[in-house]
């Protein structure tokens, strides 16, 4: 863990995005809130509407998470992981139902109209003093985003990357990722903040860049025009996102069950490389 | 007559020595009595024992000092080689300035605005634009080198002080000076170079090296730019471990340069009081 991290400003551009809160008031019946497995049958949860699992994200989605601004064509990683989470907890895919939820208000305080939501959400404890987070069904890896052309542009693996000239952002996971796994021959340059991170890669006055892999997509898909990400690699410390859920949900220990499931049976890294890696255009760097 | 002028004398030193005396008692009483104090005030705080942990960690400061040290000879090449390039530039910004020649006159409008501008906007500003800037210019023939560059803004802001420095120094020089140098014969550059000059640089040697100890310090916003300095080097140090210590020992080599500089800036300006009071010779 570390105190700084590059939150990924998807995150923001989608907060800025945000349409007018939904209104409604939750309609909330009285449940134990146990996680034994008869508790997360679908007749006993305490959804917010019964029979219906209202699952929220922004709008408009991007992809790798969501595909088409389509939440409910199942593809996209947050699309995929959803309906895996909905499948495990025994709702057909006709019954999940998908809700717009800005952002912002998706953690903050107050009655929910979802039963969970799924919108890139870092686990944080100050988060998690307003909401619930199930456990997490991603963990941010890192990746090395680099310029069309450049030396690195072809490499595939982190020994390729030795003689590159890296740019990495001061007090980040990502400033760990390069002195301790990839450890350059030369001095990475690091920067202040993310900004001077970027425009170094734009002046080409490094060869890449180590950023988040939900950053280095963002930035290559939004912000960047000939960037290009060479690929990830796995670090402990990365940022963790957890679909959020009412605070004291009696949900939440159903869906930690169901991704606990998802986890051992592989399926959740099977999403998670079908989306994350190869849809993403983002290779595993061995 | 004699015996009562040294009895005199006597007692005249005796009142000296015990004015002196005095003086050294009252000045260690109030040293010990505020200085005591202050550090009792900060030693009894209750978060004295975690700002020793965070601040003053000598096994932070072992790990990180070697690396702190290496990063440092950055800054000490930085700052020896810019502070050169500003000496010069500075003298050439301020003899334009000071220039009366009528055909210099775009040249004098060029240095004022340099030094406004430059002298106007905070420095680490200027590390950013030509930092960031220039590279993004994608010419080739530019430097890309983030020291480099961070060198070139440094020495564009400095130069703008110094400028001034000199210039006031110039302005310093009663014009008499230069009337009696053109009148002995001398031209105008050479009452500059021989006359004008050498006084006014001895005037202003105090006020330039107080900017040389600032450029000392100033080199650390280079960081900006990527390089790994001192100062970068021990941020990295305190993220990693939560502990400011290693901020601690780039800041004591920081001082390891501007300390004895200062010193001796103190000698400069004190000897230069005394060639003015007379009692000392050039």
């Amino acid at each position: 863990m570390r105190p700084i991290r590059l939150l990924p400003p998807l995150l923001a551009l989608a907060a800025s995005l945000a349409i007018a809160a939904c209104g409604s008031s939750t309609k909330t019946s009285s449940t134990t809130t146990s996680a034994s497995a008869a508790n997360c049958a679908p007749g006993k949860l305490a959804l917010v509407k019964s029979g219906t699992l209202t699952v929220g994200t922004d709008k408009p989605g991007y992809p790798p998470y969501i595909i088409d601004d389509k939440p409910s064509n199942g593809k996209g990683f947050e699309s995929a992981v959803s309906y895996a989470i909905a499948k495990q907890l025994g709702f057909a895919p006709s019954q999940v139902k998908w809700i717009v939820v800005p952002f912002n208000s998706s953690y903050a305080p107050g009655p929910k109209t979802f039963d969970f939501d799924i919108n890139q959400i870092s686990i944080t404890p100050q988060r998690a003093k307003a909401v619930d987070f199930s456990s997490p069904y991603y963990t941010a890896p890192q990746a090395v985003l680099t310029y069309k052309g450049s030396k690195v542009a072809n490499a595939t693996s982190l020994a390729d990357l030795k003689d590159a000239k890296l740019g990495v952002q001061v007090g980040t996971t990502s400033l760990s990722a390069v002195q301790d796994v990839i450890k350059p021959s030369q001095q990475p340059a690091v920067f202040n903040d993310s900004n001077d991170t970027v425009s170094a890669l734009k002046n080409k006055s490094v060869d890449a860049i180590v950023v988040d892999l939900p950053t280095a997509i963002y930035l290559r898909d939004a912000e960047l025009s000939n960037a290009k990400v060479v690929g990830q690699f796995a670090v402990p410390g990365g940022d963790r996102w957890g679909v959020v859920l009412k605070k004291g949900s009696g949900l939440t220990a159903c869906v930690n069950q169901a991704l606990a499931k998802l986890q051992s049976s592989g399926q959740l890294s099977a999403i998670t490389k079908q989306w994350m890696n190869s849809s993403a255009n983002a290779p595993e760097l061995s | 007559m004699t015996t009562v002028a040294s009895g005199r004398r006597a007692a005249r030193e005796q009142a000296r020595r015990r004015k002196a005396r005095r003086g050294t008692i009252i000045a260690a009483v109030s040293s010990v009595i505020v200085l005591g104090g202050l550090a009792a005030l900060i030693l009894t705080s209750s978060g004295w024992p975690s700002v020793k942990a965070t601040f003053f960690s000598w096994s932070a400061f072992k790990t990180s000092f070697p690396h702190v040290l290496r990063a440092f000879w950055t800054d000490v090449k930085l700052f020896l080689v810019v502070e050169v390039i500003v000496l010069i530039a500075g003298l050439v910004i301020a003899l334009v300035r000071t220039t009366r020649a009528p055909a210099a006159f775009p040249l004098r409008v060029l240095a004022t605005l340099w030094v406004d501008i430059l002298r106007g906007v905070p420095t680490i500003l200027v590390v950013y634009l030509v930092g960031f800037g220039v590279p993004a210019l994608q010419l080739s023939g530019l430097p890309t080198d983030p020291v480099v560059l961070g060198g070139i803004a440094l020495a564009m802001s400095y130069s703008a002080y110094v400028a001034e420095v000199y210039r006031a120094g110039i302005d310093s020089v009663h014009p008499s000076q230069r009337a009696a140098a053109l009148a002995v014969g001398l031209t105008h550059t050479q009452a500059m170079r021989a006359v004008v000059l050498p006084q006014a640089v001895r005037r202003v040697m105090a006020p330039l090296l107080n900017d040389f100890i600032s450029l000392q310090k100033d080199v650390a916003l280079v960081s900006v730019l990527g390089p790994l300095e001192a100062f970068r080097v021990a941020q990295i140090f305190a993220a990693e471990n939560f502990n400011y210590t290693p901020l601690i020992a780039a800041a004591l080599l920081y001082l390891c340069v501007t300390v004895p500089l200062a010193r001796v800036l103190d000698r400069m300006q004190a000897h230069s009081r005394e060639v003015t009071a007379g009692t000392t010779p050039l």
